[in-house]
C-alpha cells in the first residue's frame, strides 16, 4: 500500500513539474493561451469525476455551478472595490452551501430521474444568468470584471494566468488523488458499484453522496471565478446545457474516475476545435464518433485504453516479469 | 556529370526561390471572426461570404498599393470563449495587422481587452451600443446601434400622433438591448410605454402576450426580435384579429421574415439598413453606389440576396482598405486612418468617425420600410 501510494505521488510531482516548466518552450505562443483554458475545464472535470467516476452519481447540470462561481465573483467585484480573492473563497462557499441544500432532495433520485433533476437544475439556472438583466447584465454579458492581483502582480496576462490557474489546479488534483485513496473514496466506490451493498456494510450512503456533490460543486465554483477573472468578461452562452454536455464528454473520453483521464480529456476537447479548426464544422461529428467509438471499446476512457495497452505489451514481454508485478 | 546537372538544377531553383520570395511582399495578415456556425450562424455565414467576397476583389484589382490581402477566418460559435482563444491565435500565431468582427456584441465585448493590451484595431460586426460606448482606443465598429432603430421608429409613431405603444421583446442580447433602447427614448419622442412583455428566444406561441396587449389600449405594438420569434407573433396577431400597427426591429429586415410570416406580414413596418430597399432608393443618395454594388456582387457570387449583415462586413473590409491605402499597413497606423475616416458612404449608413464617436453612424442609417405584396416598400 505504500509503495502504491508513493508511486502515485512521484507520477504527480512528475506531472506537476511538467506542467509548471510547460509555459518557458512556449513564450509568446498563444498555445499558452489555450492552455490556461485546459487548466480551468481540467478543474472542472475533476469535479465532475468525484461525482460520476468514483460515486457513480450523473450530473447534467455542473456548468450551473460554473456559471454562479463566474456570476458570484464578476458581480460583486465588478461593482465594489473589495479584494477579489476574498470573493473566490465567498462564492465557493455560497455554492456548497446551495448544493448541499438541494443535494438532499435531488440525490435520492437515481439513473435517468437524477438526470433529468440535474439538467432541470442547470436550465433553471441558466434562465436566472439570462433574465436578471440588471445585475448579470443578461445576454449581452457583464464586462468590467478586474484581474486578480497580489500586491503589484498583476494577473492580466497569459502567462502569469496560467500558473495562477495551474496551481488551482495541481491542488484540486492533489486532494482528488488522496481522496479515491482514503476510506471516503472507498466508501464512494463502493456506493459506485451497488448502493444497497455499500449501505448494508455501514456506509453513510446518503450524507456521503451529498457531500461529494457539494464538494463538486465547489470545486467548479472556484474554475467559475477563475473563469472570470481571466476572461474579464462573462456571458450566458458559456454556462448553458451544452457545456454540460461538453464536461461529461471530456471525462468518458479521458477516463471515468482517473484524474489523470479529466485532464486528457480536458486538454483533447480544449485543445481538438483549435486542432480541427480546417475541418470547420465538422468537430461536432467528430464529437460524436469519439464518444461512440470510446462507449463501445475503451469505457475505461483513454486513460484505461493506454493502461490496457501497457498491461498488453508487458504479458507480450514476459510473463515472468508480469508474475513479478502481480506478487 | 549527371550529378553536375542534378547539382545546376538545385541551385537554379533556389535561386528561383529566393527571388520570388525577393520580388513578391508577402502578403497583409487580416484577421476575421464570424460565429459562422452556432445559434447567431444567420449573421456569421454572410458576414463571412461578404468578407471573402471583398477581399478576393480587392486581390484581384491588385491588391492595396501593390500588397496582396490575406484574410484568416475563425469561427467562435457564438461562444465567449472560443473568440477569446481565436483572437489570441490570430494575433500571436498568425500576427494580422487588423481583424473584423466578431457577429455578436457578447463575442465583442469577451475580445475587447485582447485587442486594447495588443493594440491592435478591431471593426466589431455587432450592434450592442456598450462595443463603443464608451470610446475604447482600438474598437470600432459598423453595424448600427439599436438606438437609432428605436428612434427611426418613434418618429414615425410622433408623425402619426401615436402616444400609448406595447413592446414585445426577445429575452435574449437583441431583444434586451432593444427593450432598454426603447424605454430610455420614449420620454423624449413622448411615448408611454402601457404595456411590457417578453418572450423567450425558442417560444413558438406569444397569443397570452399578444392577448395582454390587446386588452390594454395600446395604439401601436413594437415587437423586438431575431427571426423566426417576429413571425409568430404576426401570425399571432393576425389571428387575433390586432388591428393596431405592428412595428418589428431592423433584426428581421432579410426576406426571411417575409417567407416565414407569409400573408399576416403585410402592413408591418420596421426600420432596415438600406440594403433591402437599394434599388427604390433616389439616385441622389449617397450610399446608393455602394448598395446596387454589393447587392449585384453578392447575388452573382453567392445565388442569394445579400443583407445587412453581410453588409457589416463589407463597411469593415471597405473602412480597413481605405485606412491601409492612406497610411500603410502598421496597427497604429491603420487605426489612426480610421478614426479619421470622414463620408464613408457604406452599405450600412454614411460613416464620420471620430475621437469621440468609434460608431459613426446617425439617424440616417435607417429607412422606415412597410411589407407591400409580399415585398418591402421603402416609406418616405
Amino acid at each position: 500500500m505504500v509503495t502504491v501510494k508513493k508511486r502515485q505521488l512521484l507520477v504527480f510531482f512528475v506531472f506537476a513539474a511538467a506542467v509548471l516548466l510547460a509555459p518557458f518552450f512556449l513564450k509568446g505562443n498563444y498555445l499558452l493561451n489555450v492552455l490556461v483554458f485546459v487548466g480551468i475545464n481540467t478543474m472542472l472535470a475533476i469535479g465532475l469525476n468525484l461525482l460520476l467516476g468514483y460515486a457513480g452519481q450523473i450530473s447534467l447540470g455542473h456548468a450551473a455551478f460554473f456559471g454562479m462561481g463566474a456570476y458570484i465573483s464578476g458581480i460583486i467585484t465588478s461593482r465594489f472595490p473589495v479584494e477579489p480573492f476574498l470573493i473566490i473563497f465567498l462564492a465557493a462557499l455560497c455554492v456548497g452551501v446551495i448544493a448541499f441544500i438541494i443535494g438532499f432532495p435531488i440525490l435520492k433520485l437515481k439513473g435517468h430521474y437524477l438526470a433529468m433533476a440535474t439538467l432541470g437544475f442547470g436550465i433553471i439556472m441558466y434562465i436566472i444568468f439570462n433574465e436578471t438583466v440588471d445585475w448579470t447584465g443578461g445576454p449581452s454579458g457583464l464586462s468590467g470584471i478586474p484581474n486578480l492581483r497580489v500586491g503589484s502582480l498583476v494577473f492580466d496576462n497569459d502567462w502569469n494566468n496560467y500558473y495562477l490557474v495551474w496551481v488551482f489546479t495541481l491542488a484540486v488534483m492533489l486532494l482528488s488523488i488522496n481522496l479515491s485513496r482514503s476510506r471516503i473514496g472507498r466508501a464512494l466506490r463502493a456506493i459506485h458499484d451497488s448502493e444497497v451493498a455499500a449501505r448494508v456494510m455501514g456506509v453513510n450512503a446518503r450524507i456521503l453522496k451529498v457531500q461529494i456533490f457539494t464538494v463538486s460543486a465547489v470545486i467548479s465554483a472556484v474554475a467559475g471565478s477563475l473563469y472570470a477573472h481571466v476572461m474579464t468578461f462573462i456571458a450566458p452562452a458559456s454556462f448553458g446545457f451544452n457545456f454540460s454536455v461538453e464536461l461529461l464528454t471530456m471525462i468518458v473520453i479521458g477516463g471515468l474516475g482517473s484524474v489523470y483521464g479529466s485532464f486528457l480529456g480536458a486538454a483533447i476537447l480544449t485543445m481538438l476545435p483549435e486542432l480541427l479548426r480546417v475541418f470547420q464544422d465538422l468537430d461536432i461529428v467528430i464529437y460524436g464518433l469519439m464518444l461512440i467509438l470510446m462507449t463501445m471499446y475503451m469505457p475505461g476512457g483513454l486513460i484505461g485504453g493506454m493502461e490496457a495497452a501497457v498491461r498488453f505489451a508487458l504479458k507480450k514481454i514476459g510473463k515472468g516479469e508480469n508474475n513479478n508485478a502481480q506478487a | 556529370m549527371s550529378r553536375n546537372i542534378f547539382r545546376m538544377i538545385l541551385v537554379l531553383f533556389f535561386s528561383f526561390l529566393m527571388a520570388g520570395a525577393v520580388f513578391a511582399a508577402p502578403p497583409v495578415k487580416i484577421g476575421a471572426l464570424f460565429s459562422v456556425t452556432g445559434p447567431a450562424s444567420p449573421l456569421g455565414e454572410p458576414e463571412r461570404n461578404t468578407a471573402e467576397m471583398m477581399v478576393a476583389e480587392i486581390n484581384k484589382a491588385g491588391g492595396i498599393n501593390g500588397r496582396q490581402l490575406e484574410l484568416i477566418v475563425y469561427d467562435t460559435q457564438g461562444d465567449a470563449t472560443k473568440a477569446v482563444q481565436a483572437v489570441n491565435k490570430l494575433i500571436k500565431d498568425d500576427k494580422v495587422v487588423a481583424i473584423i468582427g466578431p457577429s455578436t456584441t457578447g463575442d465583442s465585448m469577451a475580445i475587447i481587452p485582447v485587442v486594447e493590451k495588443a493594440a491592435i484595431p478591431l471593426i466589431s460586426c455587432a450592434a450592442g451600443i456598450k462595443i463603443t460606448d464608451p470610446v475604447k482606443k482600438w474598437v470600432f465598429k459598423t453595424a448600427q446601434n439599436d438606438v437609432l432603430a428605436v428612434m427611426r421608429i418613434y418618429k414615425n409613431l410622433q408623425k402619426q400622433k401615436i402616444s400609448r405603444v406595447a413592446i414585445l421583446t426577445v429575452s435574449d442580447g437583441f431583444g434586451s438591448s432593444g427593450r432598454e433602447q426603447l424605454k430610455l427614448k420614449a420620454k423624449e419622442f413622448g411615448i408611454s410605454i402601457i404595456s411590457d412583455e417578453t418572450y423567450g428566444p425558442k417560444d413558438t406561441d406569444m397569443t397570452v402576450q399578444l392577448t395582454k396587449i390587446r386588452n390594454s389600449n395600446a395604439q401601436a405594438v413594437i415587437c423586438w426580435g431575431t427571426n423566426p420569434g417576429p413571425a409568430i407573433v404576426a401570425r399571432n396577431a393576425q389571428q387575433l384579429g390586432i388591428k393596431i400597427p405592428l412595428y418589428m426591429s431592423h433584426g428581421v429586415s432579410s426576406r426571411k421574415f417575409i417567407d416565414l410570416a407569409g400573408d399576416s406580414a403585410g402592413g408591418i413596418m420596421l426600420p432596415s439598413g438600406k440594403v433591402i430597399v437599394a434599388d427604390q432608393l433616389p439616385n441622389s443618395d449617397p450610399q446608393k453606389k455602394a448598395l446596387m454594388s454589393y447587392v449585384n456582387k453578392y447575388r452573382a457570387r453567392y445565388k442569394v440576396e445579400g443583407d445587412h449583415f453581410g453588409g457589416h462586413a463589407w463597411d469593415a473590409v471597405m473602412l480597413l482598405k481605405n485606412a491601409m491605402e492612406k497610411g500603410g499597413f502598421a496597427p497604429a497606423a491603420i487605426r489612426d486612418q480610421l478614426e479619421k475616416t470622414k463620408k464613408f458612404a457604406g452599405i450600412g449608413g454614411t460613416f464620420n468617425f471620430s475621437p469621440q464617436d468609434h460608431a459613426g453612424l446617425n439617424i440616417d442609417a435607417f429607412v422606415l420600410v412597410k411589407v407591400e405584396k409580399g415585398d418591402w416598400k421603402l416609406i418616405k
